[in-house]
């Protein structure tokens, strides 16, 4: 009796806990997903809704005009001066951008790591520590003398004028996460290729290189967020021609400050492409990311 | 037999050498980058903070003043309430974002139905612009129509419409809240892959001993994963005093300087009031602060082992 009384008290702890621990997963999607269903939700929301005391978490009634009215920017053009075409411009400088700094630090970033991992290059692992340091400046510091420079040679508000100071600000990152990946292939491999009669070059471009798959997905997936996502030298670099979107959509905020529902739709716009990198290569990604900083 | 050694070593100096070229070939890529946008800038910059530089008084030139910069920005106002702005706004989100995420992440590390779904919505946070998170959080916090004040209404918390972002503290809250809704996934993410590498056996030991989860958490767990606790608070820091995006879309600094932290200063000095002089003298205190502050956390982390 007594222990059948003990037993039943073990179990409905059991169901406590248990209902307690998705509550708690539940309120922690709720806490990370409610934000961003709210920006969609306004996206889609006709004005009206959205001006109601409390507004309606389930509108009513959707509307697409808004997403209509800033891709009628692909129509018209990227020459007049209507919003719509500034975004449009935005969103594809951002992918000129974001795509030419991946290429860029995925050649060089690979490069730099083969050499510091293969070539026996005395004292490589300090040189890799001095190039990841430079990863800890503050973009504000460097950020004026860039601007100099790149006034001085007339590239300030052009593609590579921003390109440039991307990739050194995603390079050492890049080469970090290669040069560990690197690391963690044995090197039994591209000897006994070498025995074959490759060279280390040829080695390393026919072994190592297609066994870092993941590695390298991850890689581009990081740098094509980041600089997606980069809104500080973006700001002080560019000026008519090259804005990217995250410029764009924050002169939105001042452009429309009261329509809330264009906002959240430049939002969601932004939002989109690293969304879908992060999501498609979401088990590299977080693979990848956290190895480095784990062992680091 | 001397000859074949002789032979040998010829032929490795020749592989060091061809090695040699190659290195320099390969390294030449980021050299170029790094010394054309990190190395030559932060030079120039320090030779910035000791020269007059005005752009709205281009007829002074731009010669030497010495540590006047440093001087200007050390004496003044508006700097050191960057400074205490900056400090409690690094020790206040550091210490949330990093509680929040470890304890998300020993939740996430239970096994149960749909974790890789969860793991996987994590990242929506993470993956979106700053500037959007920034302008999603200034439509959600809206003294008119905001989302909270509609939700907190409606759950009968408050009873009229708050100014979120008007109030001096409550917008300094603010301003951490919406950096650790964006900021917490990633550190969560780490902090869970150091929970899974400890190996199950320090916890069926544990369980031997008959220890109660808070005392396995507090004696092993966390112990465990120090080091990359360690990580995780050093990147926070310094992400948090560089933290501009987030302030420049969400208050501008305001009301009244009150979320205007040491980056968001800076900018000002730099850019809006076109005195690069004195804007790269307060860049690289900053940059000082951050260097301290690093090899501090460095050494609590190797003193304590």
């Amino acid at each position: 009796m007594n222990l059948a009384k003990k037993s039943t008290k073990v179990r409905l702890s059991k169901a406590v806990k248990k209902v307690l621990f998705w509550l708690a997963i539940l309120f922690l999607l709720f806490c990370v997903l409610a934000p961003f269903y709210w920006m969609v939700v306004s996206s889609i929301s006709y004005q009206a809704e959205l001006a109601l005391r409390p507004p309606h978490w389930f509108p009513e009634e959707v509307t697409f005009s808004r997403y209509q009215q800033i891709f009628e920017g692909f129509r018209t053009g990227f020459a007049d001066n209507s919003p719509a075409a500034k975004f449009t411009r935005g969103l594809s400088n951002s992918f000129t951008v974001a795509g030419l700094t991946t290429l860029i630090c995925m050649v060089a970033g690979c490069m730099a790591a083969f050499a510091l991992t293969r070539l026996g290059i005395p004292h490589g692992r300090t040189l890799m520590m001095i190039i990841l340091g430079s990863q800890m400046l503050p973009a504000i510091v460097i950020i004026i003398p860039i601007n100099l420079l790149l006034q001085k040679y007339h590239m300030i508000d052009t593609i590579q004028g921003l390109v440039l100071p991307y990739c050194g600000l995603m390079l050492p990152t890049v080469t970090w996460i290669m040069y560990g990946y690197f690391l963690s292939i044995p090197r039994e491999m591209e000897e006994a290729a070498m025995i074959d009669g490759c060279t280390k070059l040829q080695s390393f471009l026919k072994v190592v290189l297609p066994v870092s798959g993941p590695g390298l997905v991850a890689v581009t997936a990081y740098t094509f967020l980041y600089s997606w996502n980069e809104f500080f030298m973006a700001l002080t670099l560019t000026q008519t021609n090259t804005k990217t979107i995250t410029v764009t959509i924050t002169e939105f905020a001042s452009l429309f400050g009261t329509d809330y529902g264009l906002l959240a739709t430049g939002g969601v716009i932004g939002s989109i492409p690293p969304l879908i990198v992060a999501f498609l290569l979401q088990r590299y990604l977080v693979a990848g990311l956290t190895a480095g900083s784990v062992k680091g | 037999m001397t000859l074949r050694i002789r032979e040998k070593r010829h032929s490795m100096s020749h592989i060091k050498r061809e090695n040699l070229r190659l290195a320099i070939i390969m390294l030449a890529p980021i050299f170029v980058i790094l010394m054309a946008v990190s190395v030559y800038p932060l030079i120039r910059s320090f030779d910035i903070s000791l020269r007059l530089y005005n752009l709205t008084k281009p007829g002074l030139g731009t010669p030497y003043i010495g540590l006047e910069n440093y001087r200007f920005v050390l004496t003044d106002a508006r700097f050191w309430q960057s400074v205490k702005v900056t400090a409690v706004f690094v020790v206040i989100s550091v210490t949330f974002v990093i509680v929040l995420s470890t304890a998300i992440a020993l939740l996430l590390n239970c096994e149960f139905r749909g974790r890789g779904i969860v793991r996987a919505l994590m990242l929506v946070p993470w993956a979106i612009p700053n500037v959007a998170n920034g302008l999603m959080w200034l439509w959600i916090l809206n003294p008119s129509y905001g989302a909270l004040n509609g939700l907190l209404s409606q759950l009968g918390l408050i009873d009229h419409y708050i100014v979120w972002l008007g109030d001096k503290r409550l917008a300094l809250i603010m301003v951490i809240l919406a950096e650790a809704w964006k900021e917490t996934p990633f550190i969560m993410l780490m902090i869970l892959a150091a929970l899974q590498s400890i190996p199950k056996e320090m916890y069926e030991a544990a369980q031997v001993d008959g220890s109660r989860y808070f005392q396995t958490l507090f004696k092993i767990t966390l112990p465990m994963i120090r080091p990359t606790l360690f990580v995780a608070i050093t990147l926070r820091t310094i992400w948090a005093i560089k933290s501009f995006d987030l302030i420049y879309t969400l208050t501008s600094g305001g009301p009244d300087n009150a979320t205007s932290t040491i980056g968001y200063y800076t900018y000002l000095r730099s850019f809006i009031s076109m005195n690069l002089g004195r804007g790269s003298a307060a860049a690289w205190l900053m940059t000082l602060v951050m260097i301290g502050l690093t090899v501090l956390y460095q050494r609590a982390l190797y003193m304590e082992e």
